[in-house]
């Protein structure tokens, strides 16, 4: 403050009567890896989905440092054996180790997971706002188009537009990506509708914000609570379509090794050698599994009141 | 407040009319017609009538915040510049910096994602460009100018970890934040108890003193306009009846409907079973009666009112809307 007495100038008022609040001083703020401790030991199941996904995520990146085996290596000696110590996991149909596949998989996985949610997002969550902001005609067109893509099968959708884009990874999980974007569209519009009404929406306009800035500092961040948790369900959604993806040969290409190919392959030796589908069935399960408990707890630990 | 020629009110509102439902043109529902009223500088002035009235609508109406299908006729002079024709951004840029609104619900207002302090400087970063830190000096000067406690605390906390008093002490705070020249209050302390609304006013009246800052006190406690405001503005039916400093409009109203409202204020030392009311109810917008508005409710009607009523100047500083206001003795609240 200046010496110049300023008309506006707001000094504490003694005047003021302000209810005596004998406040403790504020506590310093606690190390992150404490505040993890705390959030671990309350929710366990949750605590243990992280370092299950971590070790995925870990797999996915350093795949080619830690497989003990080239993944696409065919070796016509060792067919469809059982585990052994230099085969973890035993060998495919065409003598290919399955366990540096798996590890291998889980990049194509993680990869397909967050690309397809992504996309969702991308697509789905700017146009349920702005639907559910603006409202009147706007709303109408958008909510009819959104009608029209829920009333796809998903699967059948992403083969048309497999069909459309071209075969491989990348285009099924956009094309999975698009048939997940109207789910996000119509829970953030249903957000979006809520929200309008809320006081403080009133208020940040009364402050003079505009409505882009409106849309993006009160309205994404109130919304975005439903529709991160539903983000992390859609992960495990898009787990399993990459796989049926896969398994119909629409998702990774041989050699290149997927969990959802992987099954499409000991599909076929079902007789010989079941338990081919144990690994991949069960990474794919465990994962999906990890990502709806942490979705779960993601819902939790966001609502502010629960803090 | 070192300009108070009458003649530059700082707002200036000349024949405000609000309606809805506008089709090429013509306005189906007339809420509001014909408002005028101004408002000088640094000075705090009580909005009253019971619901339904447009006092809320008029306080709107002065930050353009109606629904889309409203229509406004007539102007909104601030400082000389119409806010009836101002586009949009412009408005945006008036909004928060030269007029502020405080709103009835404090619960509601603030956005439960944010902290305290990130709302208020939010307020401040629209208008003004500052570093984080200046901002963050600032919010928590006018925190602890509001008569937060421990003001530094409360910056980093939620909406939800505040009383009712705390938000409401927070939203002034927010309105405060850039220096508006005008703070339009609806009912501010209308969800708060009895006492923390005490506080509230007096901190309201406090600031405005300190800082020049002018009020709109839009309410229908009479209490509130007594221990408050310098000048008492009546709506009654969307029409303004009565303007006049407030002491004044208390103890000799000019019309009979403030005189209504004064004489139904509960009142401890009268007797049992007296309670004084004005009866019949406010005329519907979609059917208003020709001539004076509150004719079928008023005592003292009679020869004459069946005309329209004009807003006329009854003594110095004083307006009412009744033929007969220069001739009415009315009783006021206090003797």
């Amino acid at each position: 403050m200046t010496a110049i007495p300023d008309p506006h100038a707001v000094a504490p008022a003694p005047s003021v009567r302000a209810p005596a609040d004998a406040d403790p001083p504020p506590p310093p703020p606690r190390p992150f890896l404490t505040r993890l401790g705390d959030w671990a030991s309350d929710d366990i199941p949750a605590a243990i989905a992280l370092v299950v996904l971590s070790v995925i995520v870990a797999c996915s990146i350093f795949a080619p440092w830690i497989a003990p085996h080239d993944p696409t290596l065919q070796n016509y000696d060792i067919i469809l054996e059982a585990p052994s110590p230099d085969y973890l996991l035993g060998t495919d149909d065409l003598g290919r180790d399955v366990f540096s596949r798996l590890i291998h998989g889980a990049s194509a996985s993680v990869y397909a997971a967050f690309l397809s949610v992504g996309v969702a997002a991308l697509l789905g969550i700017p146009v349920g706002l702005i639907a559910g902001y603006a409202g009147g005609y706007v709303d109408e067109a958008v909510s009819r188009i959104i009608d029209t893509f829920l009333s796809f099968p998903a699967i059948v959708l992403a083969i048309a537009v497999t069909g459309v884009l071209g075969i491989g990874l990348t285009n099924a999980m956009i094309a999975v990506g698009i048939v997940f974007a109207p789910q996000l569209a119509r829970l953030a519009r249903a957000r979006a509708l809520v929200l309008k009404q809320e006081l403080y929406v009133d208020a940040a306009r009364c402050f003079g914000a505009s409505t882009g800035h409106i849309l993006i500092r009160h309205v994404l961040p109130n919304a975005i609570q439903p529709v991160l948790v539903q983000m992390t369900l859609l992960m495990a959604v898009a787990l399993l379509a990459e796989a049926s993806l896969s398994f119909l040969g629409l998702g990774m290409q041989p050699p290149e090794p997927s969990w959802g190919s992987m099954i499409a392959r000991a599909y076929l030796y079902i007789q010989l050698a079941p338990e081919q589908m144990w690994a991949p069935g069960i990474a794919i399960l465990v994962t999906a599994l990890s990502f709806n408990t942490l979705g779960e707890s993601l819902r939790e630990a966001l609502d502010p009141t629960s803090r | 407040m070192k300009d108070m020629a009458p003649d530059s009110p700082l707002l200036r509102v000349e024949g405000l009319g609000i309606g809805f439902g506008a089709r090429r043109g013509r306005i189906a529902l007339r809420i509001t017609e014909g408002v005028s009223f101004d408002i000088a500088r640094g000075e705090r002035v009580g909005l009253v009538g019971e619901s339904g009235c447009g006092k809320t609508i008029t306080g709107l109406s002065l930050m353009r915040l109606l629904p889309g299908n409203a229509r406004i006729e007539g102007r909104i002079l601030l400082d000389g510049e119409d806010l009836a024709k101002a586009s949009p951004p412009r408005m945006r840029k008036i909004r928060g910096k030269r007029i502020a609104m405080i709103f009835q619900e404090p619960m509601s207002a603030l956005d439960p994602v944010f902290t305290i302090g990130a709302q208020i400087g939010e307020a401040l970063t629209l208008h003004e460009t500052v570093t984080r830190a200046e901002c963050r000096e600032r919010v928590v000067e006018m925190l602890a100018a509001v008569g937060i406690p421990a003001p530094e605390k409360r910056h980093d906390e939620y909406p939800h970890q505040l009383s009712g008093g705390m938000r409401q002490r927070a939203m002034i705070a927010m309105a405060l934040i850039c220096k508006p020249e005008l703070i339009v209050a609806d009912e501010p302390t209308t969800a708060l108890d009895v006492t923390i609304q005490a506080q509230i006013m007096d901190l309201l009246r406090d600031l405005s003193e300190r800082t020049g800052t002018a009020l709109l006190f839009i309410t229908h406690d009479l209490g509130v306009v007594a221990e408050t405001c310098t000048r008492m503005i009546t709506m009654y039916a969307g029409q303004v009846v009565e303007d006049a400093p407030v002491d004044a409009a208390l103890t000799r109203p000019r019309h009979p409907y403030t005189s209504g409202l004064l004489r139904s204020l509960p009142q401890l030392n009268r007797a049992r079973g007296e309670f004084a009311f004005i009866a019949g109810r406010v005329p519907s917008p979609a059917a208003m009666p020709a001539g004076c508005r509150f004719r079928s409710r008023c005592e003292l009607a009679g020869p004459g009112c069946e005309a329209p009523q004009t807003l006329e100047r009854v003594e110095e500083g004083r307006l009412a809307r009744c033929h007969r206001a220069p001739d009415l003795d009315l009783p006021g609240a206090v003797a």
